[in-house]
């Protein structure tokens, strides 16, 4: 199946050290989520959404990028149409946990699959990375990354509520660029995500066509098509 | 299509929910079945970028000045320092300054 070249590391298994470990590791991504999450709870109270409306959303889909794309896309109330959209969006902007869970097969292939598939769950962008890295160190604890995962869920579920209480109770969100905390994080991810310039072009592809997108066709579809295409073009850049 | 749903927001969750599901085990079950090819790979790799790229372009172009003064401060900030708590607080700033002024 894979090349499994592995060869000095164990089979996996499951330790409640390796929750702890898993939970140190992902300490410096923890900032950043509290933002995160506190941005889009004042978001959610924004469009409307209940309190208990923005944690259940948040307890279920876990997917900091993709809930905050799903409320611009959210109208009150709620037509049938919309929620097909909402669940397009949302798989688009999580497709790189497809590309994700595939790097974790090598290691948790052997698992019993129940296992395998709950931990899954846990897959998100900084949990992610502290797999891989703990993966390249010759790590073999599953636990290791359920440990950030739940962790990090933890915190994104909490720290949407006083993001929500703030954003329901000043009285003109948009006299402090509330309104704009989706670009705002978009654009300081951009950093962190930087790996050249054939990425960038790609990039700069997808804003351009979804610029022109937004004009001509009325809703969401620009984020869609403009992200398709510049990462299907930034894929047949060369190096 | 367009009539306004019962429940909506609880079925529209759960429908979020599910998709989300899907998207992250389908790679793991994908790679028990068919290989990734390098092209596929590459697109994957493009995609979060993209998907920030394709979001913010029309968002600043609609807003106007106060959206492109919030997008590159956050910008150059993570350039500079490389934290999200310091990005944040300073693009609001700026916001609320240009604003402030009438952009």
């Amino acid at each position: 199946m894979t090349t499994h070249s592995d060869t000095r590391t164990q089979a996996p298994y499951w330790s409640f050290a390796g929750l702890a470990q898993g939970a140190r590791m992902c300490g410096a991504m923890v900032p950043g989520t509290v933002v995160f999450a506190a941005a889009y709870g004042t978001l959610a109270a924004q469009k409307g959404l209940t309190l208990a409306e923005t944690v259940l959303m948040s307890a279920l889909v876990y997917g900091g990028a993709s809930q905050l794309v799903g409320l611009e896309v959210w109208t009150n109330p709620l037509t049938l149409a919309t929620v097909v959209s909402l669940g397009i969006v949302t798989a688009i902007v999580n497709a790189r946990f497809i590309l994700m869970g595939a790097t974790l097969r090598p290691w948790f292939a052997p698992l019993p699959q129940w296992q395998a598939y709950a931990a899954l769950n846990g897959t998100v962008d900084a949990t992610w990375l502290v797999a891989v890295r703990y993966r390249g160190e010759g790590g073999s604890d599953c636990s290791v990354f359920v440990g950030a995962g739940l962790t990090l869920w933890a915190v994104w579920v909490a720290c949407a509520v006083p993001g929500y209480l703030l954003g329901a109770f000043i009285a003109d969100p948009k006299r402090f660029g509330f309104d704009l905390m989706l670009p705002i994080f978009f654009a300081a991810m951009f950093v962190p995500l930087w790996r050249g310039t054939r990425r960038a072009i790609g990039w700069a592809i997808a804003g351009v066509v979804a610029l022109v997108v937004s004009y001509l066709v009325p809703g969401w579809w620009f984020i869609v098509i403009g992200a398709v295409t510049g990462s299907v073009a930034g894929a047949f850049i060369d190096e | 299509m367009n009539e306004p749903l019962a429940d909506g927001p609880l079925i529209a969750i759960l429908v979020m929910a599910v998709a989300t599901l899907v998207t992250r085990v389908s790679g793991y079950w994908l790679m028990g079945h068919i290989p990734l090819t390098n092209r596929v790979r590459r697109t994957l790799e493009v995609l979060p970028g993209a998907i920030m790229a394709a979001t913010i372009v029309p968002i600043v172009a609609k807003v106007g000045p106060a959206a492109l003064v919030a997008v590159v401060v956050a910008l150059a900030s993570m350039i500079v320092k490389r934290n999200e708590f310091i990005a944040v607080g300073l693009a609001l700033v700026a916001v609320t300054l240009a604003r402030a002024y009438g952009f």
